[in-house]
């Protein structure tokens, strides 16, 4: 962890020698979740409500998932564009260090730029929490920041799938922006909005409904019976990491032993 | 201290073949080709020996020494490093070698080079106590005082490989792994690195291995070279006896009064000719010297004499001729 700093530490420093790109770049990722979420504001102001979720509400479960996304570009850039370290060969370097290739990846990139869309998402949770009127007490402020931890975990754990794909195809594979992006814009509504196959889907395969939609029923008042699963189902979403770094260990392996 | 026996590595190659038609039939159906990067490599290195390992361009040089350094597992054969099989156990066994690839940076690009020495310091976990007196140690031999606090791409080719291989010493490794480190280097920072590996060889006890395509590094530096070409040891010993192998062959060029026709003498190979000037390849174990030129003189008249072993390089090259790389 100690590391880690130094890593960012050092990445930072890069970064200030680019300072006006480093400034329009976050300005601009603090522009463009606007527009989306401007998008939000009018498909609301046009239909009230969608299958009884208000738009306060949903602003809520758009502005966790927002968040989360922004966090884990900064922390896991390395994991999203890490076809470039091994097309351009610095893989082995990460190899010859006597550290986790986890860590020295993470390591490798840091994107602060999106402190930006960090900043817009916050603003847009600040907005929503403000017009709920669900009481806050400490355990759902705690849910709720364990909902962002959850979010941040799922995202790291598709770069890390996606990058793993890069052992075998060298060049990135845009199908995982399937997953991020796609998964993103799903998850920035309830998901029982949607089809039943994609709800399933997005809650026991990628489990983004464990980050946002579950607990949200609990922060909202709006579950039914138990609350405890419903409290405890961000964990799930932690938990998704380990199976992606079983399967990133495999593809380390496989690049050793094909050297491609 | 390094003992490789039978290393095999095959790659699997993706055919690739000309025309529309034939690659949008690689899309769906791939052929692949196999292609033997390593063909039971055997060799020992003793502590504090520079190696020079030499072979042409895709003999499997970059192969080997990946396999060394435990990047890459091998398909067969074993490698043991002061102990380790490289590529099982990999965290522990890196911390005690250093890497330079000449043709890829390992400091980071943007920040002061000092700042990449402190991580590298935080990376491989080294005291502070001993970080310190290696920085200086190497700040002074390297003569790093000027360029240390310049961000990398600043720097200049020479300056920055000499921070990449004062970064790659920094926590103390006992073998050193040099892929081509004076590539693309003016003379004069050569000769700097040159001496620099030799400096840290001789203090520190440093084991070397180092690959090259520049002869005159393996000349200044390597007591032993090993030869590979296309994923075979070739050759295994000393240089000096290469030179007793081909240190017959010499070169003589002649300068002489204007001559108009070209002559011929015996038991001489000429290479090139003109009215004033010759050069002329003699193999003293057929001929001797003296019976050259009193042959040469009756046919001429010797302005200039002069008579050189075969350079190094021409030696490895026809080494490589000889084993038809």
């Amino acid at each position: 962890m100690r590391l880690y700093s130094k890593y960012v530490g050092v990445l930072f420093k890069s970064q200030m020698q680019y300072r006006t790109s480093f400034w329009l770049l976050a300005l601009g990722q603090f522009l463009v979740p606007f527009s989306v979420f401007a998008g939000l504001y009018f498909l609301f102001a046009r239909f009230g409500q969608i299958k009884g979720w208000e738009f306060h509400e949903v602003a809520l479960c758009f502005s966790i998932i927002h968040m989360s996304y922004a966090i884990s570009e900064c922390f896991a850039r390395g994991f999203d564009s890490f076809s470039v370290l091994v097309g351009n060969g610095d893989f082995d370097r990460v190899l010859v260090r006597p550290r986790s290739t986890v860590l020295q990846v993470l390591g490798s990139k840091f994107e602060f730029s999106r402190v930006g869309k960090l900043a817009q998402s916050m603003i847009v949770l600040g907005w929503a929490t403000s017009q709920l009127s669900t009481e806050w007490t400490i355990l759902k402020v705690l849910v709720l920041v364990l909902m962002i931890v959850s979010g941040v975990f799922v995202f790291t754990g598709i770069f890390m799938l996606a990058a793993t794909m890069c052992f075998w195809t060298v060049q990135g594979l845009e199908i995982a922006n399937i997953f991020t992006d796609g998964g993103r814009e799903m998850a920035q509504y309830p998901l029982n909005i949607y089809q039943k196959w994609v709800t399933r889907f997005f809650t026991f395969v990628i489990p983004f409904g464990c980050v946002n939609y579950l607990p949200l029923l609990y922060l909202l008042d709006k579950s039914t019976g138990n609350p405890l699963p419903y409290i405890l189902a961000p964990l799930a979403g932690i938990l998704f990491i380990a199976p992606c770094l079983l399967v990133w260990h495999t593809g380390v392996r496989h690049y050793r032993s094909t050297g491609s | 201290m390094i003992k490789v026996e039978g290393l095999a590595k095959a790659y699997h190659v993706a055919k690739r073949s000309s025309g529309v038609k034939e690659a949008m039939k690689a899309l769906f159906k791939r052929e692949y080709k196999v292609v033997e990067a390593l063909k039971d490599i055997s060799f020992t290195i003793e502590p504090g020996e520079i190696v020079g390992y030499i072979g042409p361009n895709g003999a499997g040089k970059s192969t080997t020494i990946k396999v060394m350094s435990g990047i890459l597992v091998p398909d067969s054969g074993s490698c043991t490093v002061m102990g380790y099989t490289p590529w099982e156990d990999r965290v522990n066994y890196v911390k005690h070698i250093g890497v330079v690839f000449g043709q890829r940076s390992q400091l980071w690009w943007d920040v002061p080079v000092i700042d990449s020495f402190d991580l590298l310091r935080d990376i491989y976990k080294v005291p502070e106590q001993e970080y310190q007196s290696t920085l200086a140690l190497l700040t002074e031999t390297l003569e790093l005082q000027e360029i240390i606090q310049m961000p990398v791409r600043q720097l200049s080719l020479g300056q920055r490989m000499r921070c990449e291989i004062a970064a790659s010493l920094l926590h103390s490794p006992s073998v050193l792994f040099l892929d081509e480190p004076t590539i693309g280097l003016d003379a004069v920072s050569k000769i700097a690195v040159r001496r620099f590996i030799r400096t840290i060889n001789e203090q520190k006890r440093v084991t070397v291995i180092l690959t090259t395509h520049d002869m005159n590094d393996i000349e200044a530096l390597a007591n032993r070279i090993i030869l590979i070409g296309k994923g075979k040891l070739l050759y295994d010993g000393s240089l000096s006896a290469i030179r007793d192998q081909f240190g017959t062959k010499k070169t003589m060029t002649v300068v002489y009064s204007h001559h108009a026709n070209p002559f011929q003498v015996e038991g001489v190979h000429i290479e090139s000719w003109s009215p004033e000037r010759a050069v002329l390849s003699v193999d003293t174990s057929e001929v001797v010297i003296s019976d050259v030129l009193i042959r040469l003189s009756q046919q001429v008249e010797l302005l200039d004499v002069a008579i050189e072993t075969l350079p190094i390089e021409d030696m490895i090259v026809q080494l490589y001729k000889e084993h038809q790389l």
